[in-house]
């Protein structure tokens, strides 16, 4: 991901590869698919082993990245698992870790958990009826003897049935803030939610006066924007990092498509029409990958642009992808749209991502707002 | 050859101190302009390039011309890193952008490939002193991206070549002092093959120069008719009949430079307030649409796809210096340039609607106007079906276009009826 290719991270992409072409193929996951699971525990266990839940965390909390740069790591592993469409909590797991390290105190345990691979947490951010917004909860979070007592519904949480913790945004005393709500506590409900990925389950699900200790809120009233912005950011580079994989790997094999598969006695690749249908999918690649770099290097840099290349990569990356993937299939024929196909694997997970945390007009209009500031400021 | 895309000579400076320097060099004397309403600079008017020379001539005696172009010839010899930390302390002056495309990064970079050495020494540092501009005379009246069909002749007689026909679509050419004209020399050999590349002194006996008028009233562009014109052997660049390398290096300097991605260009300024980015903040203002959040997405998404264009550029410049793309992937930034511009000027006809067609004394109508020369930024510099083309045939490796001249001896081959 970065200009010069670092060794450390040359044998980490290496080893992850092979961990993922091993036990996250496209053929396990219609195995999974077909047994109705959305990840095993145990592989789930092995790739935290591999360090892909360390690299977020800072070493004296038990974490640790492969370069120097552990948000540029994190997104090398969604790359790859892109390749394949793999299955596991990657994306809810990094979010909850990437907003926990920021304001470790009393989460030590659960980081520590997160890191090993025991448990798997996920964000719940999203509410009825809503779009996307994560500073407006109507979920409530109110003041009791002992702690909080949460109300209220999320849905669109993904991994919720397979979580231990929730990372819950509520509305506090008239502020934003965050608790981590065991998915065990008295009154919670976790109703599976339909996607259209092969694997990946959300929930809908509901707080009845759930109480936490005072110890589960994470972060200050005055923290938490900022730690809401952090976490959606994470959220917002590992979708558009996995889509690059994903448009990768399509291409890739939709190009070899148009040298070996002949009509009139002509490879297709040889006709113009099809010709510049490939030369615009190359560029549009190459364009992804270009915003999604800049995106990633700007949110590891911390950097005051970090928010804007976060929305002009999602926007960018979730306006093209779905539209790209559709022409790979159209360049393959009928066979593209048979289930047989892997194509429709790819497109379903690309279209998942265009349209969780942030559609790409969401962030059109995040980027004119921030274009504003800017000018004003 | 020079290989222009391999990483220049080392420094002691880093790049900040250069930065450092540069900054108090261009506030003591360069004059300062505001950025968003920078002085015009119509190149169809002879005095914004008289401007240009005097301007370029204190950059060369203040130490900050051609950063990336060898010592040797006059230049830096410095890393592109250099030439962006110059371009960015220089956005608050004026610079002479106008020297850019095509004298450096197409005319200046093509000697540095394939000139002689006296044309190096001669050319590239005049240009980079502020005495030489430069143009191509490339394309001609019978066609545009068939350029190694061209028919513009250079006959040998005695130890002279003289050349007789017709080029057109050279940018400012009234303006240049020579420009890189490609001749047939041959004509019983296939169509690459009987090119050579003459460097023509543009105020000479025998050329005939007209301007060419376009939609939106510029008449930057120039035709130039031959009669006669008698050259010696030391203006030819390259090998005779060796003249389409050389063209081929001034298409992949070209399709680099259309999209910004040339090291070459120095500052980044804008050409006039024409040539200003659309600030869609202002636009949404004055339209009376600054709270319409359908107006506002739409803008945003303009930016968005302004800002990737960007990340593009700077994506494949080092993409083709490491070796990860192949240089035909300048094509990528040509494409992406002219989508951006359609993307822009058709976000901006819908955003300023009636009063972008019809005067109302808001100043919208110059952006209808521009929109009906939105396609010059998909024909100049190659039209974006040539790029496709490249895309899909030099970066993606599919099968060339069947070409029914291929080779076959030029005379031969089939030319536009009448």
């Amino acid at each position: 991901m970065s200009d010069a290719p670092n060794p450390e991270r040359l044998l980490f992409a290496s080893t992850t590869q092979s961990f993922l072409e091993k036990g996250a193929s496209l053929g396990r996951l219609r195995e999974l698919h077909e047994a109705g699971t959305s990840f095993e525990m145990d592989w789930w266990q092995r790739a935290a082993e591999l360090g892909w839940t360390s690299l977020l965390v800072p070493e004296e909390l038990g974490g640790g990245n492969v370069s120097g740069d552990g948000v540029a790591d994190l997104a090398l592993v969604a790359e790859l698992a892109g390749h394949t469409v793999a299955p596991g909590p990657l994306h809810p797991v990094s979010v909850v870790l990437a907003g926990l390290a920021e304001v470790p105190e009393n989460h030590e345990p659960t980081i520590e958990s997160l890191i090993s691979g025991e448990i798997v947490a996920s964000w719940a951010v999203y509410e009825p009826g809503k779009q996307w917004s994560p500073l407006n909860a109507a979920v409530t979070a109110t003041r009791t003897d002992t702690g909080y007592r949460i109300d209220g519904v999320k849905d669109r949480v993904e991994a919720a049935a397979d979580s231990a913790v929730l990372l819950v945004v509520a509305q506090c005393d008239g502020a934003v803030r965050q608790f981590l709500v065991p998915t065990d506590a008295a009154g919670v409900t976790v109703e599976s939610q339909r996607s259209i990925d092969m694997v990946k389950t959300y929930a809908r699900v509901q707080f009845d006066g759930v109480e936490v200790d005072a110890s589960a809120v994470v972060g200050s009233a005055e923290q938490t924007p900022a730690l809401i912005e952090r976490q959606s950011q994470i959220a917002v580079i590992l979708q558009c990092a996995e889509i690059v994989g994903i448009l990768d790997t399509v291409l890739d094999f939709t190009i070899q498509w148009g040298f070996d598969r002949h009509s009139f006695g002509r490879p297709i690749g040889s006709y113009q029409a099809l010709k510049h249908k490939y030369a615009d999918l190359k560029i549009w690649f190459e364009s992804c990958r270009a915003t999604t770099n800049a995106a990633v290097a700007e949110v590891a840099a911390r950097s005051a642009g970090a928010e804007m290349a976060v929305s002009v990569a999602k926007s960018y990356v979730g306006e093209h992808a779905p539209g790209m993937l559709q022409d790979c299939i159209q360049l393959h024929g009928g066979i593209g749209v048979t289930w047989e196909h892997d194509l429709h694997i790819f497109l379903r997970r690309a279209t998942l991502y265009r349209s969780l945390f942030g559609t790409p007009e969401d962030h059109n209009l995040r980027v004119y707002a921030l274009t504003k500031n800017l000018e004003n400021a | 050859m020079t290989d222009t895309a391999s990483a220049p000579t080392e420094t002691t400076e880093s790049v900040e101190e250069f930065a450092t320097r540069a900054r108090s060099w261009l506030a003591e004397n360069m004059p300062s302009i505001d950025p968003a309403n920078p002085p015009e600079h119509d190149r169809g008017e002879e005095e914004p390039w008289q401007r240009a020379k005097e301007l370029q001539k204190k950059l060369y005696e203040g130490g900050f011309a051609g950063i990336c172009f060898p010592r040797e010839y006059g230049g830096l010899g410095l890393p592109i890193a250099y030439q962006k930390a110059f371009n960015n302390e220089s956005r608050c002056y004026e610079i002479p952008v106008i020297l850019n495309t095509p004298t450096f990064t197409i005319c200046a970079a093509t000697i540095l490939d394939t000139g002689s050495e006296e044309q190096k020494q001669q050319h590239i540092s005049a240009a980079l002193r502020g005495d030489e501009v430069l143009v191509q005379l490339l394309s001609e009246p019978s066609g545009g991206s068939d350029l190694a069909g061209v028919i513009t002749r250079a006959d040998r007689k005695g130890d002279k070549w003289v050349i007789n026909g017709a080029k057109t679509w050279s940018t400012s050419a009234f303006a240049a002092d020579y420009g890189l004209m490609l001749a047939r020399t041959d004509w019983d050999v296939p169509k690459h093959e009987g090119l050579t590349m003459f460097l023509v002194p543009i105020n000479s006996e025998g050329i005939t120069l007209r301007r060419i008028k376009q939609v939106n009233g510029s008449v930057e562009f120039c035709e130039e008719f031959f009669d006669n014109l008698e050259l010696g052997d030391d203006a030819v660049v390259g090998e005779v009949n060796g003249g389409w390398h050389v063209a081929s290096r001034q298409l992949y300097h070209e399709r680099r430079a259309v999209g910004g991605g040339s090291e070459f260009a120095s500052g980044i300024g804008a050409e006039g307030k024409s040539d200003v980015p659309i600030d869609y903040v202002a636009l949404l203002e004055a339209t009376g649409q600054a709270e319409s959040e359908r107006a506002q997405e739409a803008a945003g998404r303009a930016l968005v796809h302004r800002a990737v264009r960007e990340q593009l550029i700077d994506h494949v410049y080092h993409g083709v210096l490491d070796g990860s793309l192949p240089p035909a992937a300048g094509s990528i930034i040509r494409v992406t340039h002219a989508e951006v511009h359609h993307l822009e000027f058709d976000t901006v006809l819908s955003l300023t609607g009636s009063t972008g067609v019809v005067d109302a004394g808001d100043d919208m109508i110059r952006f209808g106007e521009r929109y009906l020369s939105r396609q010059a930024a998909a024909l100049g510099g190659g039209t974006t079906e040539i790029a496709r083309n490249i895309i899909g045939e030099r970066v993606l490796g599919f099968p060339r276009e069947h070409a029914a001249d291929r080779g076959v001896p030029f005379n031969q081959v089939k030319r536009n009826k009448g």
